[in-house]
């Protein structure tokens, strides 16, 4: 690869740090496997911090708070009160990807294996996800239910002929629902590393270049500052969007329409 | 024309995909807020369908996206 190229798919490469990728050889540590168990402890230790159970909460144990009950409107507001029992998953899958995503941005590229890698801009991750929201959707609609549950791909109120007709267009919107699910949080932090990438050699190469280049390099850096606060939001609003569509679809699977 | 440049004509054709989403996004929030400014005591109860409505605009969007990353990156022809 020349001097001068640009190589934003580098950060995503999966490097192994304990072990490597050979046959016979299935465990590998890879960082993005080290870069699961710090949001992890990252978010142990943020809960642990709030779970105190003062009577007189501090700042601490009200955000905790504060952020428990923020999902629980929202899944009561979507499901109603049948909604508790599924707080735990939309509650684990929404702090897991805002923490992901938030700790994905942090901006320390000193040692390559080490550096912040986030773990959501891997279709894996947030497709085993989605997977098992589509998985409680379906366990639940069919235990509730029974066969009852295809009525949810017939909308009520349509005459005979309309029904027909969108029964397939349901039932495919039905089934595409886990794949953009999973692609959503994905596509959004993959799209954005990309383009902050791209920004900051841009920076780089400006410099490098004088002259003109300089005011072009002063220009990007301007971008890359205010495309790195706008990631913070889209990190922040693509946990909201993916418990919200969660609860929403468990909502069709409780309540039928 | 060989086929390196028609990769880069058709990844930047692709990301026009993208302003189209931009669109789609800017007319959900702005007919939210503009019909949130008629009734503001119902627009709290509708902000979920605002973020559905947001995220399928979003989404394909994004899906240009993918599309051109795919074209630049992922196909070797």
């Amino acid at each position: 690869m020349a001097a001068g190229d640009i190589d934003p798919m580098h950060q995503f490469v999966i490097e192994p740090i304990f072990g490597s990728f050979q046959r016979n050889n299935p465990f590998v540590f890879t960082n993005s496997a080290l870069w699961t168990l710090i949001v992890l402890f990252t978010i142990w230790l943020f809960m642990v911090g709030g779970m105190k159970r003062e009577l007189v909460p501090g700042r601490w144990q009200i955000m905790v708070e504060g952020l428990i009950g923020f999902v629980d409107n929202m899944v009561h507001a979507s499901i109603g009160p049948e909604g508790r029992k599924y707080l735990p998953w939309v509650f684990t899958s929404f702090i897991f990807l805002l923490f992901a995503n938030l700790m994905g941005n942090m901006p320390f590229g000193v040692y390559a294996p080490a550096h912040p890698f986030t773990v959501t801009s891997q279709f894996t991750f947030t497709g085993v996800m989605s997977l098992i929201s589509f998985a409680i959707v379906l366990g639940v609609g069919f235990y509730k239910h029974k066969l009852h549950f295809f009525s949810l791909f017939m909308p009520s109120g349509v005459p005979l002929v309309g029904k027909l007709l969108l029964f397939p267009i349901e039932f495919v919107s039905f089934l595409v629902r886990p794949f953009s699910l999973g692609l959503r949080p994905f596509i959004a932090m993959f799209a954005g590393h990309i383009l902050l990438d791209i920004f900051g050699n841009f920076v780089v190469q400006g410099l490098q270049a004088g002259g003109g280049g300089i005011a072009i390099s002063i220009l990007c850096f301007l971008f890359v500052t205010f495309i790195s606060a706008l990631e913070l939001l889209v990190a922040a609003i693509q946990a909201y969007v993916f418990a919200i569509l969660t609860s929403l679809y468990i909502n069709d699977a409780v309540n039928l329409h | 024309m060989d086929l390196a440049s028609a990769k880069v004509i058709g990844a930047g054709l692709a990301a026009i995909g993208v302003g189209a989403a931009a669109l789609g996004v800017g007319y959900v929030f702005g007919s939210f807020v503009q019909s949130s400014l008629r009734n503001p005591a119902a627009a709290d109860s509708q902000q979920g369908r605002l973020f559905i409505g947001f995220a399928a605009a979003e989404l394909l969007g994004l899906m240009a996206f993918a599309i051109a990353m795919i074209i630049l990156y992922a196909f070797k022809g």
